[in-house]
């Protein structure tokens, strides 16, 4: 079947099996490994991007099912050579180890950042609590996006 | 990674089409929304549907709002919009506190009441909820609508009353004012299925119990309710004694499996503790305090 | 929260490179990060090649079981599918069977029976993951099934079924008796002791499960007969060594990439048989062929960990001085004994129970078994083995401060070795490096305000609230060899390292480890700036490719900053005393005339004449006419061997509420001192640590791999096999103390285990505190919210087997 997916802001056209999951077609189709997975069963959180603004688990979205919408990941953070604040705050807070569950902890802070631009610990752990991490018992990331929130981009930054 | 088997996808734009689309496609073809529970089951190849019948695009079927003296929540509504409901938040509070604690939010973003509702996992928060609060349930089909009561909307694990061209649409509440609710969930891990789960709405007049449910998950009870402990409770003091014995029965009339989170004896038990406590805040938030 | 001992953390303030890095030790961001936070990593299945060709494999739903018969007439047909290999096709190539790491033999295909549920019976290759999956619904294998040995405890038994018929003679499913420490000594301790307390316990079967699953993408290229292979593992240069073994195909001809690593925690130490498949696919198919597990593959066929039977006995006076320890071990090594350890060690670094205590004796004993599970054993940032010791004999304290009802933290104070001991020999024989271990001890306390915390309890008790403190000592053993007492499958543990400094004076360091997120790239350029005054931005460390990186043992067992960390400060020494020449020659002076000064040879008494590292590198390129013993470039390499392991210690106290009425476990703090010696990134240090932590929570209230009596694994999805959230985890409280290891070229230590190894136990030395109300002196982990309440009820039930 033929798909049409906005991702990124860019749109693109695609022959498809109905069945090709979002994540195999952002990577495979696509080319933006940056959407990583690492279970079958919508725990892990590895895959999360944004679908219509709202982080989801691409490992269960049909790409059909995405067809005629817009999906965000990792790969937009970056705008003109500028990292979002949130992948500044990884960095700074050293809130990645392997860097493998790293997008879709970012995917999802950046939205819990967007509703709730000032969150508190718990909150912050509440929020990345459908995302798994293997290497940093948490710690770091939720400084990382308290680092994020503490400073936000300027409004003269792109969006 | 686990990948489902082929099937022919189809897009409903209306709920006319939907049913339309299950009627052409016969007991093979499966509606599919947040697909939080279905596409697992695919990618295991334990559900093998010949085909998908995505109903995400069904316009207006995402609403909670007020109708009268009843709560009208659309089919399509999503775990997150009942989370932030004001509605929900004004007149029971039990759905903040089970959809808080409903899967992660990233899977509340994608996942809706309806697919909740219709999956029937004997786990399923929101059926505990749904019984608690006596939901009554519309289901559509070509023939038109027929309203059924949550309390035998499940026939089976995994089984309800909608039938194959059939469609769940809505989910239907009284409005009880006064009423205080409270849901209480015990789980080995934030996300994970409860070991047991029970919500509870209490309605005082004069102090003593005028209207009351309970909704049970995860341990067997029939119909996910506790009928036994609500009718001891009717007419009498909200007290310690008296929630203590309404748990008593509520968990004496569950029958847990046994698994790896837990055993009969403690599901019981743990259903019996869930049951007071939801008891208990329910109460006291009926009574204006705190609970 | 952080608290370090100011007095004594192990560097002095650094100067700062040109980019802002510390010119050698101290906080620095990861130089790796730019790439993970792009989306930009590279991990296996991100590996595209042209032509490139998907399989999948057909795994065994029986735990036990006669092959009868195998039927891929139906797959072959599907259009899509390009090759279906069984174990008869590998039997014709003598690839069905391939070496474990302990000298045994593991099925890559069943060729006969089926040994555990998930074991690999056949495997498919086709054109797309989707179609492979497909085809192998169309396999139709018959199978007979058989009695199935999933309690450990009754693989003895004389009525057992034998699990293991295609060993020759094998009439049981017994592996191996080991024992260690003085048998007579312990029994005469015992003998003479005025208190012995007795205590079961099992460390259960755990898993790594690292987000990223494992993978393969192998490439046989028809004409070269060269062999390219992109694989999750921590060891790349041992396993081109194993498949060379294990498929006949000269080393030369083989490269193995280790691209990005999404975790590894020990789960990617051996090569599976899904590797060895895609090898053969590629063979068949003549195209490059990518496989890659999903998580239930992971977690049920690829190496799990623990799963020792522990009957511990403690003896001591009646004021509390502990004289010996001994365990007996059943160990259940899964239908092959495919652990990976170093040789002589089948049950690894065990010997290391003896903790962190002056004993008069100690002894164990270990019996290896068969059981119908997965094959394993050694992996999950376990310090081989070091984790099971580390629970047992931080178990057995608590138990007989139990017994004594004395404070667990004042019975640890009283026992610990004292500083002046160290070097100390243990009992089994182990010669701990250094350490301060009071101090430690006294500091977490500190943190934790241990006094007050026990006054909080006692007040709760007294309202029948449940609150417990649980502390955990640990003496972790890490960085093997040396390669005379250590090796895998006789390849001695002693890494290579090479250092080039180009002519502009930048550098590329190479390393035989692999990072799977430890930050190598960042640490070890910080060791070369360290020892040469070239800033870290200027030093590119490669790694994960055997055809570009020296020969090396690999990353595990906590091992890459006490071997590879010390082979590169070794390296960059040579290079800085090739330096030395060149610079002589350039001043027209002595070597010995000229002393080293940040980054710069220069002469004795007179400073200003000297020649910076940069400067010695073009010369060193240029035209300079070199003395003799100096052929021209600046590049050294070495082996290092490591003369002991080094020995990191550390503090920990858990602080947890418990519902009494739910059996709910809250953990409300967690205080971690740990002390590595010198810290090379403290950041990073802190960082491995709060990840071992976490593992300490999991791995005590919720991770846990059960079978039921028929063979069924209990833990095969992320649904059944929990692991932490953000919401289980407290904010970790860390400090630091650091003394140094005196072996070490750097003074420090490894510590990527430590926290998984010393965090385990206090998780649950707390719970059954907050349970001593109840009577509790023991229950097995995970203490879920129904072990929990059961074990109040006098009953904790087996938790390696399935719940009744």
């Amino acid at each position: 079947m033929q798909v049409t997916v906005t991702v990124n802001g860019e749109e693109h056209t695609s022959e498809v099996e109905p069945r090709l999951l979002l994540v195999h077609y952002l990577r495979d189709h696509l080319g933006l490994t940056g959407t990583h997975w690492g279970c079958d069963t919508t725990n892990c959180g590895a895959c999360t991007v944004w679908l219509d603004g709202v982080p989801v688990k691409s490992c269960t979205v049909l790409t059909a099912m995405a067809s005629g919408h817009e999906v965000r990941t990792v790969e937009s953070l970056e705008v003109d050579g500028v990292l979002d604040p949130v992948q500044q705050g990884f960095m700074q807070e050293h809130g990645l180890q392997c860097g493998f569950c790293t997008p879709g902890m970012m995917m999802t802070a950046r939205r819990l950042l967007d509703d709730v631009p000032d969150p508190s610990e718990q909150q912050i752990r509440e929020g990345i609590s459908g995302n798994l991490c293997r290497c940093t018992g948490y710690e770091n990331i939720v400084r990382a996006v308290r680092w994020a929130a503490e400073h936000p981009a300027t409004e003269e930054a792109p969006a | 990674m686990q990948t489902p088997a082929s099937f022919e996808y189809e897009r409903a734009t209306s709920v006319e089409q939907a049913l339309a689309l299950l009627e052409q496609h016969g007991p093979e073809a499966c509606l599919v929304a947040g697909g939080h529970s279905l596409l697992p089951m695919m990618k295991l190849r334990l559900a093998t549907p010949e085909v998908l019948i995505d109903i995400n695009e069904l316009p207006d079927l995402g609403y909670v709002r007020v109708e009268g003296s009843e709560i009208a929540i659309g089919a399509l509504a999503r775990h997150v919009d009942l989370l932030a409901s004001p509605v929900l938040r004004e007149h029971y509070r039990i759905f903040e506190e089970a959809e808080h604690v409903i899967a992660d939010p990233i899977v509340r973003n994608r996942g809706t009441v309806g697919g909740s509702l219709c999956q029937a996992d004997p786990s399923e928060d929101l059926s505990a909820v749904c019984a608690a609060l006596g939901a009554r349930l519309v289901i559509q089909s070509a023939a038109g609508r027929r309203t059924v009561e949550a309390r035998g909307f499940h026939v089976g694990p995994y089984e309800t009353l909608v039938g194959p061209a059939e469609m769940l649409v809505e989910v239907r509440l009284p409005i009880r004012p006064g009423a205080g609710s409270a849901y209480q969930k015990v789980e080995r891990r934030a996300g994970d299925y409860a070991i047991a789960a029970a919500g509870a709405f209490v309605v005082l007049e004069g102090g003593m119990v005028a209207d009351v449910g309970v909704g049970i998950a995860a341990v067997g009870a029939p119909q996910f309710t506790a009928p036994g402990a609500e009718d001891y409770l009717r007419g009498k003091e909200p007290s310690e004694p008296h929630l203590a014995e309404a748990a008593r029965l509520a968990a004496e009339a569950t029958a847990p499996a046994v698994d790896q989170r837990g055993t009969v004896e403690y599901k019981r038990h743990l259903a019996g503790e869930l049951v007071r406590r939801a008891l208990r805040s329910a109460a006291a938030r009926a009574a204006g305090q705190e609970g | 929260m952080t608290v370090t001992d100011t007095e004594n953390t192990g560097s002095t303030e650094p100067q700062l490179s040109p980019a802002g890095n510390p010119m050698g030790f101290g906080r620095m961001l990861r130089k790796e990060d730019v790439r993970f936070l792009r989306g930009h990593g590279h991990y296996v299945d991100d590996v595209q090649l042209p032509g490139m060709l998907y399989s999948a494999i057909l795994r065994s739903p029986y735990a036990h079981a006669r092959i009868v018969s195998i039927d891929t007439s139906a797959a072959e047909a599907h259009p899509k599918v390009r090759a279906v290999i069984t174990g008869a096709t590998l039997e014709g190539l003598n690839l069905a069977w391939m070496p474990t790491l302990s000298h045994d033999v593991q099925a890559v295909l069943a060729t006969d029976k089926v040994r555990f549920q998930g074991q690999e019976v056949a495997f498919v290759v086709a054109d797309d993951r989707y179609a492979a999956r497909d085809a192998l619904e169309l396999i139709d294998v018959e199978y007979e099934p058989l009695p199935p040995v999933m309690d450990a405890t009754k693989a003895l038994d004389p009525d057992a079924a034998v699990i293991r018929t295609d060993i020759e003679g094998k009439s049981d499913n017994h592996i191996f008796d080991w024992e260690a420490g003085d048998a007579a000594a312990c029994d005469e301790a015992f003998a003479g002791a005025e208190v012995v307390v007795e205590q079961d316990m099992l460390y259960p079967r755990v898993h790594p499960a690292p987000i990223e699953t494992c993978g393969t993408v192998a490439s046989m290229d028809p004409i070269t007969g060269k062999l390219t292979v992109w694989s999750t593992n921590q060891a790349p240069h041992a396993h081109r060594t194993l498949y060379a073994i294990v498929a006949g195909i000269p080393e030369h001809k083989i490269q193995i990439i280790s691209p990005d690593i999404g975790g590894g925690f020990g789960n990617k130490v051996g090569i599976y048989p899904g590797y060895v498949l895609a090898v053969v696919g590629s063979i068949v198919t003549g195209k490059p062929v990518k496989w890659v597990e999903d998580r239930s593959e992971n977690l049920m066929a690829t190496a799990f960990a623990r799963d020792y039977h522990m009957k511990g006995r403690i003896a001591a006076t009646k004021d509390g001085k502990i004289l010996a320890v001994q365990v007996d071990v059943l160990a259940d090594h899964g239908a092959f004994n495919g652990t990976a350890q170093p040789t002589k060690f089948p049950a690894g670094f065990f010997h290391i129970f003896t903790g962190s205590y002056d004993l008069q004796a100690a002894h164990c004993k270990v019996t290896g078994v068969y059981t119908n599970k997965a094959p394993g054993g050694v992996a999950y940032a376990c310090s081989f083995r070091i984790t099971e010791a580390v629970y047992l004999v931080e178990r057995m304290v608590d138990v007989l401060a139990y017994e004594l009802g004395v404070d667990a933290g004042e019975l640890r104070m009283k026992n610990l070795l004292r500083p002046e001991q160290f070097p100390y020999t243990s009992k089994t024989g182990w010669e701990y490096d250094s350490g301060d271990y009071p101090r430690a001890l006294r500091k977490a306390m500190e943190i934790a305000g241990y006094d007050e915390l026990r006054k909080e309890q006692a007040e709760k008790r007294e309202r029948g609230e449940l609150m417990g403190i649980g502390i955990s000592f640990f003496t972790e053993g890490v960085g093997a060899g040396p390669r005379k007492h250590m090796d895998i499958l006789g390849l001695g543990m002693a890494d290579g390292s090479e250092l080039r400094v180009h002519p502009t004076g930048k550098a590329q360091l190479r390393v035989s480890c692999q990072t799977q997120g430890q930050g190598h790239e960042t640490t070890f350029a910080q060791i070369v700036a360290h020892e040469l005054g070239i800033p870290p931005e200027d030093v590119e460390v490669i790694h994960g490719d055997t055809d570009n990186t020296p020969f090396g043992l690999g990353t595990y067992g906590s091992r890459s900053t006490p071997v590879s960390g010390a082979a590169a400060a070794v390296v960059s020494r040579r290079v800085r005393d090739k330096a030395r020449i060149v610079a002589a020659a350039a001043l027209e002076c002595s070597p010995d005339d000229l002393e080293w000064t940040q980054g710069r040879w220069s002469v004795k008494g007179d400073p200003e004449q000297g020649r910076t590292i940069q400067e010695i590198a073009m010369l060193s390129h240029g035209s300079l006419e070199l003395p003799e013993g100096v052929e021209g470039h600046l590049d050294a390499s070495v082996v290092y061997n490591p003369p002991n392991l080094t020995y990191p210690f550390g503090a920990y106290i858990c602080v947890v509420d418990v519902d009494a009425d739910t059996g709910k476990v809250h953990v409300r703090r967690f205080i971690a001192v740990d002390d590595c010696g010198n810290r090379i990134n403290p950041m990073i240090v802190e960082g491995q640590i709060h990840g071992g932590l976490a593992e300490g929570v999991g791995m005590a209230l919720m991770q846990a791999i059960a079978f039921d009596e028929d063979g069924n694994c209990l833990g095969g999805s992320f649904l059944d096999y929990l692991l932490p959230t953000a919401l289980e985890c407290p904010s970790w409280e860390t400090g630091a103390t650091v003394t140094p290891s005196p072996h070490h070229p750097l003074g420090a230590k490894g510590v990527g285990e430590s926290a998984t190894v010393g965090s385990p136990p206090a998780v649950v030395n707390a719970v059954i505190d907050a349970l001593k109300p109840y009577g509790v002196r023991h229950a097995d982990m995970p203490l879920t919210p129904c072990q929990v309440w059961l074990a109040m009820q006098g009953r904790p039930a087996r938790t390696d087997l399935a719940l009744t």
